[in-house]
């Protein structure tokens, strides 16, 4: 049975899903109780799971994550959630320096099943520092998974399967996506979800968490996007299309790692490749996949790696925001420039 | 605060005027430094148990933690470890504190606290694998309830607040049960203090009643910093303004760092929350074997404290109540095998395996530590093969 949902309430309900799954789930942040988070993604758990399994913390970013990592070491699962991408920053430490290394540093004796919901990226016209994507930052850090859905159906799906993953993951939702809708299976089983049941009927395993997926089959350009961009992706390769040019589009879903095979299986085909997200594209995740599919695609290549991103620049104020995010219009550029090569 | 009159003189700290005369502040004392049993209305009953045997058991506590501790700072010296940062001085807070935990209470230390992992029942010994730059870690944390040190200083405080929550969502608080009540200790120092993440970890705990002890080691010195320039106030006002019960003992007595932590755990045990515990001691020897604390800090100094000397002082009071000399002498003969078993494992940690590097990234498989896996495995196949050319 399906149901037309938006992505806010697809996590929500895989949130759901996740607690009814394993007791060990909890919910922690700044505004999840009663109020239901300030994007409403934690609606109703805490009346429906009570305030020892959905907790209101102590306003302390770096207290969610530090007492998070204290919970995975006691058994816990904790799925914590930062308010806005800008305000992750006051927990860097506790994300960089102990939670991704804490397994490491235990010889693989502990595990820190943590899960980082970060609702990013612009576009909803915001003040400073809510409509950042630092999702660069944690990619280029061993340890931590990062992974980001584009839709209602994906974001559902994946929410589960980073809860169920065993190690830390920081789980970026385009909140400029919270709000569109989709037709979304809610009663698919564990095994359409990704999860895998585990022999004695605990914790289940997890399949495809850095697979990649073909969106739209092209033979002339591939578009590789993730989050936020998959749509403008998704919209120019319709545009382009209607002028008789033949795109295939990716969404990456997993920045840390990459599916570097998916890509470069793609661009084998066509021969060129945009890349395109709302980050900087100096140093982004646009840079990582230029060189990766450069050093496996060189003789099948018939231009460049181009991206399309942010600037080099804070966050600009919403007024001038348009002209700062990767819009349709640069993104059809870029198809273009790349052809022209 | 919880404040006594025990009429002890009061260690005092050579930096800052943390003590002026009409102070409310008082600082916990049950062995004077001449060796002399203290009274006290709140703490001696805690300590009554503590017989002369059992005072000879925390004799050798210190006496092997301090043996140990010595030698590798020697084997540092002659280039057996990269770095060691040494205890000596603080064997009383450290194994006073430890004597009063059940073992099921689970322990986040810091990199000084040698002592603790000694009476947690950890292999002493495996405290050398981080310093030979062998493993980050080295142990399984549950097998004695002991974590793997936290070098980012105060971090761990956070973890352990996060592991008491764990505790009360098990419901392992206030059964009395004795085997089933759990509580967690976070052992940190004065520098910690100033780092944000205690801060909040004492936000966290106090706000949500969590069953965790915060024990302060004021060593005097954060390297080269002292207390007074970390903070205003005496240490353990800095719990009290987080509304945590807050004491501060002698830390140079193993009696009653052995009291306070025991009536910190009680209340952890019983359900009543957090407690924070500055421990008044002294770092004798360098923050690390890297470290020059001449550029620093006096000669005067160093001997004022010397002449406190924690295991010195318990000595004194064994001697007085009628400890045998061949106790010492047995005690001092284990120590030496202690030595000479530490230099020996020292030596014999070899290298691990270079690919051992990608182990334990994460828990499933990873595309991208793969593909690196399998990149340096044929690079360093290639010398073979080149060996063999």
């Amino acid at each position: 049975m399906t149901e037309r949902i938006a992505m806010a309430k697809a996590i929500n309900l895989g949130l759901r899903r996740a607690m009814e799954r394993d007791s060990k789930v909890m919910i922690m942040g700044e505004d999840v109780g009663p109020l239901g988070g300030v994007f409403r993604v934690t609606d109703s758990l805490q009346k429906d799971f009570g305030d020892s399994r959905v907790v209101d913390t102590p306003l302390a970013e770096s207290g969610i994550i530090g007492t998070a990592i204290g919970l995975a070491y006691a058994g816990y699962r904790p799925v914590c959630e930062i308010q806005f991408d800008g305000f992750i920053f006051p927990a860097f430490d506790q994300i960089t320096t102990q939670l991704a290394k804490a397994r490491y540093r235990s010889g693989g004796r502990v595990k820190f099943p943590i899960v980082i919901r970060v609702p990013y990226g612009g576009g909803i016209g915001a003040v400073e520092h809510h409509s950042e994507s630092p999702e660069a930052l944690f990619a280029h850090t061993a340890g931590l998974r990062v992974m980001s859905p584009a839709t209602p159906s994906d974001a559902f799906a994946m929410i589960q399967q980073a809860i169920a993953s065993p190690d830390p993951i920081l789980f970026f939702e385009p909140k400029a996506r919270y709000w569109d809708k989709e037709d979304v299976d809610l009663q698919a089983d564990d095994a359409a979800l990704g999860l895998i049941p585990a022999p004695d009927g605990a914790v289940p395993g997890v399949a495809g968490l850095e697979r990649a997926r073909v969106l739209t089959s092209g033979t002339e350009v591939t578009i590789a996007a993730y989050g936020p961009t998959v749509k403008t992706a998704l919209s120019a390769a319709r545009v382009a299309g209607e002028e008789g040019r033949s795109i295939e589009v990716i969404d990456l879903r997993s920045i840390s790692p990459l599916d570097i095979d998916t890509v470069a299986t793609s661009v084998t085909k066509t021969g060129r490749l945009v890349v395109v997200h709302e980050a900087p594209t100096f140093f982004g995740a646009g840079a990582e996949l230029a060189a990766a599919v450069t050093e496996k695609c060189f003789y099948s290549m018939q231009a460049p790696v181009l991206r399309v991103g942010g600037f080099h620049t804070p966050y600009p104020p919403a007024n001038i925001e348009e002209e700062y995010l990767p819009s349709l219009d640069r993104v059809l550029d870029a198809v273009d420039a790349t052809l022209a090569y | 605060m919880i404040t006594t009159d025990t009429g002890g003189e009061t260690p005092h700290s050579t930096v800052g005027a943390h003590e002026e005369s009409g102070s409310p502040d008082h600082t916990v004392q049950l062995l004077s430094p001449t060796g002399d049993r203290l009274d006290d209305a709140v703490y001696s009953a805690r300590a009554a148990h503590l017989d002369r045997a059992a005072l000879e058991d925390l004799y050798r506590d210190m006496a092997l933690t301090r043996r140990f501790d010595n030698e590798a700072t020697s084997l540092q010296r002659q280039g057996e470890l990269g770095l060691w940062p040494p205890s000596l001085g603080q064997e009383a807070a450290q194994v006073g504190s430890a004597r009063a935990l059940r073992p099921q209470d689970f322990v986040f230390p810091s990199y000084r606290e040698h002592g603790v992992a000694w009476v947690r029942g950890l292999d002493m010994r495996r405290l050398l694998v981080l310093y030979r730059g062998r493993d980050h870690g080295g142990w399984d944390a549950y097998q004695h309830n002991y974590n793997v040190p936290t070098l980012v200083i105060g971090a761990h405080t956070l973890h352990a607040t996060g592991y008491g929550m764990g505790i009360q969502r098990d419901g392992d608080i206030g059964t009395g049960d004795p085997d089933r009540d759990r509580a967690v200790v976070a052992y940190f120092g004065d520098g910690a203090t100033s780092q944000g993440d205690v801060s909040e970890a004492m936000v966290f705990a106090s706000a949500a009643s969590v069953p965790v002890v915060f024990f302060c080691q004021n060593n005097q010195w954060a390297i080269s910093v002292p207390t007074a320039k970390q903070s205003r106030i005496p240490l353990v006002h800095r719990g009290e303004g987080f509304g945590i019960p807050s004491v501060r003992v002698d830390g140079n007595d193993v009696i009653a760092c052995y009291a306070v932590m025991d009536e910190a755990l009680e209340r952890a045990h019983n359900g009543g929350g957090p407690t924070f515990i500055e421990a008044v001691t002294y770092r004798m020897g360098a923050h690390t074997t890297s470290d020059d604390p001449t550029r620093y800090r006096s000669r005067a100094e160093e001997e004022h404290w010397r002449q406190r000397d924690p295991i010195a002082r318990l000595r004194i009071h064994l001697e007085k109540s009628g400890t045998a000399p061949e106790f010492f002498d047995r005690v001092e003969a284990e120590a030496d095998r202690l030595g000479e078993d530490t230099r020996a494992f020292c030596r014999a940690l070899d290298k691990p395996d270079p690919e051992s590097m990608f182990d334990h990234v994460y828990a499933t498989s990873n595309s991208q530590i793969e593909r690196e896996r399998a990149w340096f495995r044929d690079y360093e196949a290639s010398f073979d093969q080149e060996a063999q050319r």
